[in-house]
């Protein structure tokens, strides 16, 4: 991929996320912070459909920039191509796996296995 | 015999016979058999018009010959004579010692280039960067028609790249670019201006040749808008700017 659209993903991913976590602050904002942090108000969010799907994209927005800037920081402290090849995967498997990680927690209550 | 002399005669550097004195600091060190830079103290006289050059010639002529040090036209010209002066990049021909208001001046080889001996450095990677970039009108029909005998262009068309024409390949930007300074493969603010400069160019026909060149992983994006090169330039080419504009290219915002 070119690192023209590469970083065209980053900056938008970068306006998505700081626009959909505002929204996520704004819904916390409605319950007090503690009690929007209880066990059964968080399970609730996640069962809110249209929640859990900003939820997950904020998870997707946030993993994709961060990790694209872990692994822009990571190939400017350090050159080679074995080296730039090892951090661009290793960013990449990396952030596929935070997505299932977090995703998973949202699918498993949805099914009732929590 | 006496061509030789007045040869000799040119090279040195003006008389100085002022009372004010400066203490000038000067790094040495050869890559080849030395661990670290050493600095070397000497008292130079000073005018209100002597450069930082003629101060590391006078050096040379009196205390210590061995001092390298590259230059040649003393006059901003030839992008020769740029090292770290008191800690920022700057031409040493370009610098009065006046207006450092400083009576201790140190001068150092320029950052985020290897070093040759004491102030001289390696200038092969900026060459290669700027030679990469293809720094030179591209187009197809490079024969004129017949009844034409230039490529014309509006004073408008001029204005969107004559600065950077001003680029004298001195280095300083590359110096105090941060970048540089971690990315050993970062194409630099001086390529970068380059490219920009034949990109705007309305005769050039290279655009996408050049976006696609310097759009890689140590390209134009790696760039942080520090601004530096922009203040070290002694063109007054403004390198942090032209970068931003070659960026709106490659994002969509120009054309």
């Amino acid at each position: 991929m070119r690192e023209s659209t590469i970083m065209k993903i980053h900056y938008g991913t970068a306006l998505a996320a700081v626009a959909l976590v505002a929204v996520h602050i704004l819904m916390r904002l409605t319950q007090g912070f503690a009690e929007s942090l209880e066990y059964e108000s968080v399970l609730a969010n996640y069962k809110f459909i249209p929640y859990a799907i900003m939820l997950e994209l904020i998870l997707i927005l946030l993993a994709v920039h961060g990790f694209n800037g872990l692994r822009v920081i990571l190939i400017e402290l350090k050159q080679g191509k074995m080296y730039e090849k090892a951090v661009s995967y290793g960013c990449f498997v990396a952030m596929i796996g935070l997505i299932v990680y977090g995703s998973r927690t949202i699918i498993m209550t949805n099914i009732g296995m929590i | 015999m006496a061509q030789v002399s007045s040869i000799a005669e040119e090279q040195t550097s003006t008389p100085i016979s002022s009372s004010k004195s400066i203490t000038l600091r000067i790094a040495k060190y050869n890559p080849k058999h030395d661990e670290s830079s050493q600095f070397m103290e000497f008292s130079v006289p000073y005018e209100k018009w002597t450069t930082v050059l003629e101060a590391i010639l006078e050096v040379k002529k009196h205390f210590d010959h061995s001092i390298a040090v590259r230059y040649s036209c003393r006059q901003a010209t030839c992008g020769s004579c740029g090292m770290m002066i008191n800690g920022k990049p700057k031409l040493a021909c370009f610098t009065k010692i006046s207006e450092l208001n400083s009576n201790v001046i140190t001068v150092e080889p320029m950052s985020n280039f290897p070093i040759i001996r004491d102030l001289a450095v390696k200038f092969e990677k900026l060459f290669d960067s700027h030679h990469k970039i293809k720094p030179y009108i591209i187009r197809d029909d490079s024969e004129l028609e017949s009844d034409e005998r230039e490529f014309l262009q509006s004073p408008k068309e001029v204005e969107q790249y004559i600065q950077f024409a001003n680029c004298i390949k001195c280095g300083l930007c590359n110096s105090a670019c941060p970048t540089m300074a971690t990315d050993s493969s970062f194409v630099g603010p001086q390529a970068l201006a380059q490219a920009y400069r034949y990109v705007a160019d309305s005769r050039d026909k290279g655009k996408d040749t050049r976006l696609k060149i310097i759009d890689e992983s140590h390209g134009i994006w790696r760039c942080h808008f520090a601004g530096s090169c922009s203040q070290v330039c002694p063109k007054g080419v403004d390198p942090a700017m032209g970068i931003q504009l070659l960026r709106g290219y490659l994002l969509g915002f120009r054309s």
